[in-house]
């Protein structure tokens, strides 16, 4: 799974019949420090996130392993929404920021 | 599967619902010499495994196997905490 900010929804009315009803998000994926990143994928949501939101996005076939993508086409799938985050090794951070 | 390093955990009270009970790390992906290899990634404990400890994950829609639920929207889980890593010179 990765880390996203969730910037936006994507309103559609001619897509595939199976992602009637489906809620898609926009998520950019940001660092540890919730910096923004280059990558944004869309995806249906599973949690009620809402845009601000960190979350954490699923890929690939895991996707389709939920009540509302079950047997559909759906390669990213949001399935938590991040309260904190807890990196507790030592310099881990300053190594990671060094980068 | 793949050697990482759990660096941390992740809060989220909010999340898929089979996947309540189950801790989300942070892993940083290494090398067998234990260098740090790319950005870290989210996977699933499903082991027991603590921040510091070297351990190895699975990914893609084989990380659900692990669980002991039907389906969860999971592509990374640990699968097991390694003890050492035995190189030898080819």
């Amino acid at each position: 799974m990765f880390l996203g900010k969730v910037i936006g929804s994507v309103w559609s009315t001619k897509k595939d019949e199976n992602l009637v009803g489906s809620k898609l998000l926009i998520v950019r994926q940001v660092d540890l420090e919730y910096n923004d990143k280059e990558n944004f994928v869309v995806a249906v949501d599973s949690v009620g996130a809402g845009v601000g939101e960190i979350v954490l996005v699923a890929t690939g076939s895991s996707s389709r392993q939920t009540k509302i993508t079950k047997d559909k086409p759906v390669d990213a799938v949001i399935m938590a929404i991040v309260d904190k985050l807890d990196i507790s090794v030592k310099g881990f951070m300053e190594e990671y920021k060094s980068r | 599967m793949f050697l990482g390093k759990v660096i941390g955990n992740v809060w989220a009270t909010q999340k898929y619902e089979a996947l309540k009970s189950f801790k989300l790390m942070f892993v940083q992906p290494i090398n067998s010499n234990q260098e740090n290899i790319g950005e870290p990634i989210i996977a699933v404990d499903t082991i027991g495994a603590g921040p510091g400890e070297t351990i190895f994950y699975i990914t893609a829609s084989e990380a659900v196997i692990p669980l002991p639920v039907d389906m969860a929207p999971v592509d990374a889980s640990i699968v097991g905490i390694v003890d050492t890593i035995n190189q030898s010179a080819i």
